[in-house]
């Protein structure tokens, strides 16, 4: 509030500074723009089709699975992405890809609006399952091992998943709905774990391109604010409860420091962003090799992904297997040359929703 | 609304919508509330009414919803549909029929 601070607070008729006709709705935190909300839809599609075209996110005719829990961001991505695809011709086919983890009163009901979305945006949805493809749910599996390694398992096994889901889709790629904030975020945190792989990979836009199916991010430079604003002035319709198994206290911290860090300057968000891409990686680091799992074929840097490591600790009730500084199965394998920065990673992360 | 997760509230009789944060406040989405003015004050202002918010409708953890005098980071307030931070936030002057609402970010996307 430049300046305004001495002048009575009659502000509410504030004009749009892009139309200058109608009464400004929101604060841009990108550009501290005031403006109305049908300028604020159009800038806000425009400047995602913008990365889309920039990034060649897409090429027509791809089938394109678009992670959605239900949640805002998915949600949001998945209204966007089928107007822009219509307004713009991308000739895309897609679809809504959902993960069951098996959390009662959280998945379920999350679950219940991504049902409602498919008939909403007219994109048939495919519901993969922990139960079906690992034989546990994450009920099941807390109930095993307790609250405290379970984001672990979920985000080891959602990322899997996702990737299975996308496979039976026979899609071309996995959108998601990964925000600026979200990857401002994970900069930090891996910063903060010193996990050099991931942060030099966490600011891409398009990562996996190696792998079976490439993920991209066309919210990569969208605000969440702007996210939520778009959902609730459009009165999109998603799911919002924090999930029960989640106490996510590294990543909580993480979070409302960059929440604290753009109510004082909102430009820092995409600064973070920024400083992750630059970082470069010296090259006498030594960096993870990518193979294959002996066990299920899936991308590993290690003998066994790690989604066979955590499934066998069930399986065999060692649920500790694969948690940890001692990687069980994995152990004699790591030593030597083929030791790597990469690897310890997964088990000091503490939820698994964002992965990247 | 249906699981929007916002939380509003409206003044005398207000109405505000919180979003996400009902569960600090027994599920109850939306508040009609009428919020007396405090001895001597001509308006109700966004900063009287967040603690009477606090002090009357958050059953629990607070803190999910403020910090300090003001609304925890990445709580989203619109008061008339309007991004509050048109109106001077906390110095959001507030008239009868006004519609506030809270809509939480903090949570899984």
């Amino acid at each position: 509030m430049e300046g305004a601070d001495s002048k009575p607070v009659k502000v509410r008729g504030r004009q749009c500074c892009i139309c200058d006709k109608r009464r400004a709705a929101l604060k841009r935190p990108k550009t501290l723009e005031q403006i109305c909300r049908e300028c604020f839809y159009e800038v806000f599609e425009e400047e995602i089709h913008q990365v889309i075209v920039q990034n060649q996110l897409f090429k027509p005719g791809e089938r394109i699975a678009i992670g959605a829990s239900g949640g805002k961001d998915s949600t949001v991505l998945a209204y966007v992405l089928s107007e822009l695809n219509r307004r713009h011709n991308y000739g895309l086919d897609l679809f809504l890809l959902s993960v069951d983890e098996g959390i009662t009163g959280y998945r379920d009901d999350s679950l219940e609006t991504v049902k409602r979305n498919e008939i909403q945006y007219r994109l048939p949805l495919k519901i993969v399952s922990y139960k079906d493809l690992y034989g546990w749910t994450m009920d099941e599996i807390v109930k095993m091992i307790g609250l405290k390694n379970n984001c672990t398992f979920c985000g080891v096994f959602r990322r899997q998943a996702l990737d299975r889901g996308a496979a039976l889709l026979k899609v071309d790629k996995l959108a998601t709905g990964h925000n600026a904030d979200d990857i401002a975020e994970t900069v930090l945190l891996n910063i903060l774990r010193g996990d050099i792989a991931r942060l030099s990979r966490c600011t891409s836009i398009v990562t996996g391109e190696d792998g079976p199916i490439p993920r991209c991010k066309p919210f990569k430079y969208t605000y969440e604010k702007e996210i939520v604003m778009y959902a609730y002035f459009k009165r999109l319709d998603y799911f919002s409860t924090e999930c029960i198994y989640s106490p996510n206290a590294y990543r909580g911290f993480a979070r409302e420091f960059i929440k604290d860090l753009e109510r004082m300057r909102p430009r820092a968000i995409l600064d973070i962003i920024q400083s992750g891409e630059d970082f470069r990686i010296s090259t006498s680091t030594k960096m993870p090799e990518q193979g294959t799992c002996e066990r299920c074929g899936y991308i590993s840097s290690q003998k066994w992904c790690k989604a066979c490591v955590l499934l066998e600790g069930l399986n065999r009730g060692l649920p500790k297997l694969g948690i940890g500084r001692s990687r069980g199965l994995n152990n004699d394998h790591t030593k030597g040359a083929k030791e790597s920065n990469g690897t310890k990673s997964f088990e000091s992360k503490q939820c698994g929703t964002l992965d990247f | 609304m249906a699981g929007s997760g916002s939380f509003g509230i409206s003044s005398a009789p207000g109405h505000y919508n919180i979003g996400g944060l009902e569960l600090l406040c027994d599920s109850v989405k939306v508040h009609n509330v009428k919020v007396e003015l405090q001895n001597g004050a001509e308006k109700l202002t966004m900063k009287d009414l967040l603690g009477w918010v606090r002090t009357n409708l958050i059953k629990e953890r607070p803190e999910m919803f403020m910090k300090g005098d003001t609304v925890r980071p990445g709580v989203l307030v619109l008061v008339n549909d309007c991004d509050w931070e048109l109106s001077g936030q906390l110095d959001t002057t507030l008239e009868e029929k006004d519609v506030v609402v809270f809509i939480s970010t903090l949570h899984g996307g």
